[in-house]
This record gives C-alpha cells, structure tokens and sequence, in this order.
C-alpha cells in the first residue's frame, strides 16, 4: 500500500492505491455529472410513466398519453386519404380515355401515379421511366403492348408473362438455338441488323420469312398482340448489336411483370397508369 | 500431455479430412482443408517437439510479452487490411463499377462488407484489446500471466477464428446477423477460444500480488464475460447438416431481430467501449504520469455503465415489429447512459490535469486525447440518435454510418494508434518511436481522415433522411430512392477521401513500428521485470 499523498497540482489526496505506479485521486463525483446524471434518471421515471414502456404478465402498461407508434401512422394516413377521398371517388369511376389533360382529375392521377412509380416502378423502369436493358423506355413511341390508355392500364394490371394472373399478357419467342443452324442464325441476325436500310437478299430473308414473320410481321413492324417488337427502327430492348441480337435469337427472352392489379389499389393502378401514358409515349 | 495432445490432433486432421471429403458447400470445404492443414501441420511440430528433453520456453521470471508484442503486430497487419477494404467498399458505393463482374460472388459489396465490418472490429479491435489486457493485467497485477502457453493458444486460436470468418464472408457461408455472421462451427471455435482467454485472465487476477484489481482490470473482465454471454446467446442455432456451414437460427421474426440487437449493442458496448475504457484506464495515466482524476467516478461510471448499456438494444428497431414498450424501455436507458459513458471521458481528460503541456509536446498524448473528444461525442450522439424522434430520420440513413465511424475511427482506432506507439518502444527495449514526427503525420491525416469522413455521412444522412420523407400537399412521394442516391455521389466520393487518408496514416505507422523495431536505435532492456506490488 502506498502512501496516501496531497497532489499538488489538483489539490485532491491520493486513495493510497498504486498500480504499476498509477495511482488515483480521490476526487468527488463531479456536481454537473451528477445532476446531469440524477436529471436524466427522472426524466426516464417521468418518461415511462407518459408512453407505453413497463412489460407486465401480458402486455405492457399503455402510457398516460395513450401513444402508440401504429395509431401514429394511421392517424398521418388516414388524414390525407380524408383529403383525397373525393377526387379518389372519381377517378375510381372515370373513364380514363375520356379525361381531360389539365382537370384536376388529371393533374390529381398524375401526381398520385408518379409517387407510385417512384415507390413500385423506378427499380426496373428507371426513376424517369427511361428503362434499361430488358426493361422498356415509357418514355417514347415504341410499345411492344400497346400505348393507348386501355393497353396501359392492362399491362400495368394484369402484368406480362407472369404466373400469378390467368390473363396476363402472354407470348413467348422459341429459342431458335435449338432449331436453327449457327450460320443461318448469322445470316438472320445480318438481315435484321440490315433492316432499317431494307434489309438483305439471300438465306437471312429466307430464314427470316420462314421463322420470324409470322409474329414480327412480313415488313418486320411487330405485332402488339403478340408483344413483338418492329425491328425496323432504332428501338431494342435488350440491345442490337450483332452479340446481343445473337444471343436473342438463340437462346430468347423471357421478360416478366408483376400483374400490379393484385398488389395495388384501383386508384393506384388508374394513377399510374395515367402518369406513364403522360409521359410522352401515350396514344 | 504430448500423447493427448497428439491424438487430439490425429482426431482433428480426420474429421477435418472427412469434412473436407463429405462438404455440402465451398466454403465448409475450405475451411475444412484449413482446420486439416493447421491441425497437420500442429501434429508434425508436437511430434518432433516431444523427443527433446529439457529444452524450457523463455524464463518464467519476468512478465509474458512475447505474446504481447505478436498481438501488436497482429492489430496493425488487421488494422491495415480492414481500412484497405473499407477505402475499396466506400468506392464501390460511389462508382458501382468497382463491383467487378469477374469477381462478382466474391468481391462485390455485399460480401466485401460484412469483411470490413468483422476485420476492423473483431480482428483489428479484437487484436488490440487481446494484447491490451495481456500487457495490462500482468502490470497491474504485478505477476506472470497465468497459464503458460494458453496465452498463446488465445492468440493463435483468435487469428484462426479471423481467417475461417474472413474466407467464409468470401464464400458466402453467413447466418446473416450483422456482427455474428461466422456460421455454427466458426462459432463454436470463438467459444473455445474465448473461455481460454477469460481463464488466462482470470488466472492472473487470482494471483495477483496487489490488494485491489485496478479498475482498467475490472473494464477488461466485464467486456470478457459479456462478450461471452452475447455471443453464445446470439448465435443459438441448429446446423442443417454435420457436413454443411448452412445453420437455422433457434429464434424467429421479432424475437430474433431482438436477440441479434440486444447483441449487436452491447458489442458496441462492451467490445468497443467497455474493453476499451480498460485500455484509456491504464495507458492515458500512464503517458499523462499523472494519477486517474476521480477513483469515485471510476467506480461510479463503471456499475452505472455496464448496467444500463444491456437494456439499449431495442433502440436499434424503433418503428419496426417490436413492440412500443420495449422501443421506449431501449430510448430511455440510452438517454440515462449518457452520463455514465461521458464519466470515462471526463476521468481520462481530466487525469491530465497538471500535464496539460504535454499536449504541445507529446503526439501520443494528443492521439489519447481526440480520442477521448472522439467517444465523448458519439456518447452524445448515440443517445440522441436513439430517441423515437430523432430516430424516424436518421434510421437506415448515412448518419448511421457516420455515427459509427465516428466511435470507430475516432475513439477505437486512435486509442489503439497510441497504445501501439506506447507499448513498442517498451516491448522491443527501445527508448522511443523511430520517428515522432511520423506519429505527428499519422495524428494529422487520420484526424483530418475522420472530420471528412463523419461530416460527409451527416450531410448525405441528414439529406436522405429528409429526401425519403418528403411528400407533397397531397400526401405522395416526392423523391424515388434512385433520386436520394444520385443526391448522394459527392459526399461518398468525400467519404472515400476520408478513408485514404485514414489507410495512409495507419501505413505510415507500420513503417514506423518497423523500423523501430528493426532499426539502429541503441538496445535497452526492455520493461519485462515484474513492478513489486506495494
């Protein structure tokens, strides 16, 4: 035991212990701590007292103040659903074709479908609808569904080749690797990459006429019915150069969406599909 | 002894050759072929060991260091790797393209992270408080760390458990629970360790030769038995196969993110504050040469401290499944643990009362002082962040991140830095660091490393935070997430600034540690001869 000594510099005694020659003062608790410390005990008394926090045998004790986080957000809820209840009313009943650009039903389904496809849309279609590979632009004139406001909202309701909606879109493109010859699979790829210059005489036309046309159409235009895309113009979904056009050919795609009739309220299918006949593409 | 230790051995090559044969997945297979090299190569060294007689490892006069200077050079060879792959995750975020296709399921973020996350807590952390409370409890103690070579058996054992961790993260073999990734066996080999570690440490306070334990013992015992307790509790599961990593966790749904949280705290508690308010107790009044402020406040801080902080977990699944008492019981011991957190801070500023000079002077003394600024302010921080309120915004956000780092690079990393540049010069027997003005550097780039990284999260945090509960008049969605990310770029290119800077200063202390080591200064004894106890 080492002797219990005044420090000079503090002031303070010594406790007397010494460690590996450490040793500690015997300072009192500092007064601020303290009642920084004895502040917070009570705040924490008073605290549990006010909102839901002691477990009992079953359940907890509910709080003075009757708080509760899920009364929280139904309550934030069911403010704005009071607010929209009217022009939801509406467009639940509107004849989507038929409305007007600039009413308040418009203007209303726009916003609403926008916050939509920002929350449900954005990660396959892009925050701005612009798509990405294998994911459509909304955004221009090319639509492999159709883009007018009733195609719309049945994609958007039913989905596209997906298994949970007996009337989903449906089509599926053979893979051609399984019946066609690697050079006549060339040849094919070459006369659709010549295409928007007319194309090409010989075995690719042959090739094209006898295994492509019947869907994409004798002037390769597509067929909406079928979801096939007109290869003539400068619009591809998963790409057009020669490797990725080659890859299509021979082993297909197969892109799917969700039927958003059965996740998503009637207003919200109605809005969103408003808002993406909005943007430009619309027919 | 050799014989049982030899066909412990044998045991262990076999059923590691069987698991290597019968693996149901990569990552059981390789370490499988790991345990089985480790345990070969183990069983040759016994077996030519066992025919030399009379050959005794070092004297068993002074204090056991060799361990210690192996734990110093482990916490810098982890610390280096676990900023390294942090610097490169704070990029990926920034420039997705740094997920390379042709590494993709090893090397992409998602399996880069839990690595970064484990290698700076548990390897670099883990390292730094092993060889901490080795150097501590002997000094303080005034005896022989007890046990003999079980020392080394925590050392080697805690270095195997990094590399199964480390390599399994890379396979993909993970219970998914943040902090408690390793799979059952990984874990069940922690356990092992671990308890060696808490009977080498306890051993040593038994025989001790001083009256009372000194308090940065008592820190250190508590972040032992508690990391024991958390550990085995959080990671109860079933192993799908003998043969597989695969396992099923005992918990479910809510119970479960309960468990995991009430564990994920308290490693924030008791690994890195706890176990490191042990290192501040005995390396701040050391280098001050100055007594602890307030022995009152040690004792007063301590019980407070390692009692409020079990109840805080809930404050991490605020608005979530978890019911609201248990979210209100969590924000309220946070808030009362303000106050038992900033006692440590306040003993280990204070304590430098009467050498505040030293701070012109002395690099190393700065470094223990910002990080004592360091965990007094995410002390304040983490209280906050856990009030409901607060809370709604800064959950899931970046502030979080930031938060973290705050306490890890600011309070953790630097304590550590100054602990290795203490505790070299004194293990090698030399008379200080080769360069001071390298430790000066270090200082500089790691603090100005943290004020970039920190206030870049609380800036894209903040904003994100406020960017996703954005609506309109009308109650919808402004921002889609790809808009808060985009918002975000700059702050993480600033971020990964932040990190380079911090990785340079932490290479710069390697150099330095070697070239003391190595380098031409003059031999002095080093300080192994046991202080009598008084």
């Amino acid at each position: 035991m080492a002797e219990k000594r005044l420090d000079e510099a503090t002031g303070q005694h010594t406790t007397g212990h010494s460690y590996d020659g450490i040793e500690e003062l015997n300072t009192p608790l500092p007064r601020w701590w303290l009642w920084c410390f004895y502040i917070t005990i009570l705040w924490g008394v008073i605290y549990t007292i006010a909102y839901p926090a002691w477990p009992l045998i079953s359940g907890a004790t509910a709080g003075v103040l009757g708080y509760s986080t899920r009364a929280e957000v139904a309550a934030d809820i069911e403010a704005h659903e009071a607010k929209n209840a009217a022009l939801v009313a509406e467009l639940v009943a509107a004849d989507l074709p038929a409305l007007a650009p600039g009413s308040d039903l418009h203007r209303y389904a726009i916003a609403r479908g926008s916050s939509v496809f920002k929350a449900q849309c954005s990660q396959c279609h892009g925050s701005e609808a612009a798509g990405a590979k294998g994911y459509p632009n909304l955004n221009d004139d090319g639509w492999l569904w159709g883009g007018s406001m009733e195609d719309i909202v049945y994609s958007v309701r039913h989905g596209i080749r997906n298994d949970t909606d007996d009337d989903a879109r449906w089509s599926e493109m053979p893979a051609f690797g399984e019946m066609l010859e690697p050079e006549e699979i060339e040849a094919v790829v070459a006369y659709v990459e010549a295409l928007p210059s007319g194309g090409t005489e010989g075995l690719g036309a042959t090739v094209y006429e006898d295994n492509c046309s019947s869907c994409h159409g004798e002037e390769s235009l597509g067929d909406r019915e079928q979801g096939a895309p007109n290869l003539t113009d400068a619009i591809w979904l998963y790409g057009g150069d020669t490797d990725t056009i080659t890859e299509t050919v021979t082993n297909s795609r197969f892109g799917v969406m969700p039927a958003w009739g059965q996740r998503l309220s009637e207003e919200d299918v109605r809005s969103v599909s408003v808002y993406v006949h909005s943007r430009g593409g619309g027919e | 002894m050799n014989v049982i230790k030899l066909i412990l051995l044998a045991v262990v090559v076999i059923v590691a050759a069987m698991g290597a044969n019968f693996a149901r997945d990569l990552a059981y297979q390789v370490h499988a072929l790991l345990i089985m090299v480790v345990a070969f190569g183990l069983f040759i060294w016994t077996l030519r060991k066992s025919g030399e007689r009379g050959t005794l490892p070092d004297a068993e006069t002074g204090y056991f260091d060799s361990v210690v200077r192996a734990g110093a050079i482990a916490t810098a060879f982890w610390g280096v790797a676990g900023f390294l792959v942090g610097t490169f995750i704070a990029f990926q975020l920034a420039f997705p393209v740094l997920n390379f296709e042709w590494a993709e399921g090893y090397a992409n973020f998602g399996r880069l992270r839990p690595l970064h996350t484990s290698a700076v807590i548990f390897a670099f952390g883990g390292n730094a408080l092993l060889m901490s409370s080795f150097y501590i409890v002997q000094r303080t103690s005034g005896v022989r760390l007890w046990g003999g070579n079980l020392a080394w058996f925590v050392f080697w054992g805690y270095q195997l458990f990094i590399v199964l961790a480390a390599t399994g993260y890379l396979l993909g073999a993970t219970q998914s629970k943040e902090y408690a990734e390793p799979e059952w066996y990984v874990d069940i080999w922690l356990t092992i360790v671990w308890v060696a570690f808490l009977l080498v440490f306890l051993g040593t306070i038994f025989t001790r030769k001083e009256k009372h334990i000194y308090v940065a013992n008592w820190f250190l015992l508590s972040f032992i038995i508690t990391v024991a307790m958390l550990h085995l509790v959080n990671n109860l599961s079933i192993p799908v196969s003998f043969w597989g990593s695969k396992s099923v966790q005992v918990f479910a749904g809510v119970q479960d993110a309960m468990t995991q949280w009430w564990y994920g705290h308290n490693a924030v508690g008791f690994f890195l504050t706890a176990g490191f308010l042990g290192m501040m107790y005995y390396f701040v009044p050391k280098q001050a040469g100055r007594p602890v402020y307030s022995y009152r406040l040690s004792i007063v801080h301590f019980w407070a401290l390692i009692f409020l902080y079990i109840w805080a977990g809930p404050h991490h699944l605020h608005y979530t499944a978890l019911p609201d008492w248990a979210s209100t019981l969590g924000m309220v011991f946070s808030i009362i643990l303000w106050m038992p957190s900033w006692g440590g801070m306040i003993n280990g500023l204070m304590t430098l009362q009467g050498a505040w000079d030293k701070l012109r002077t002395d690099p190393i003394m700065r470094m223990f002082v910002i990080s004592l600024a360091f965990y007094g302010m995410s002390t304040f921080e983490g209280p906050m962040m856990s009030i409901r309120a607060v809370n709604s915004l800064s959950h899931y956000t970046d502030w979080t991140i930031g938060h973290v780092h705050s306490g890890a690079l600011g309070w953790n990393g630097m304590i550590t830095f100054a602990a290795i540049y203490f505790l070299v010069p004194k293990l090698w027997g030399r008379k200080e660091m080769f360069s001071v003005s390298a430790i000066n550097w270090h200082f500089w780039l790691a603090t100005i490393g943290i004020v970039l990284y920190a206030s870049s999260m609380w800036v894209t945090g903040i904003m994100e935070g406020l960017m996703w509960r954005e609506v309109d008049d009308q109650g919808f969605l402004v921002n889609s997430f790809a808009d808060t990310v985009r918002a975000k770029m700059p702050m993480y290119i600033v971020r990964g600034l932040g990190g380079v800077l911090y990785l340079t200063g932490a290479l710069i202390m390697c150099w330095n540690m070697w070239r003391t080591i190595r380098g031409a200064q003059p031999y002095v004894q080093p300080v192994s001869q046991i202080t009598p106890a008084e």
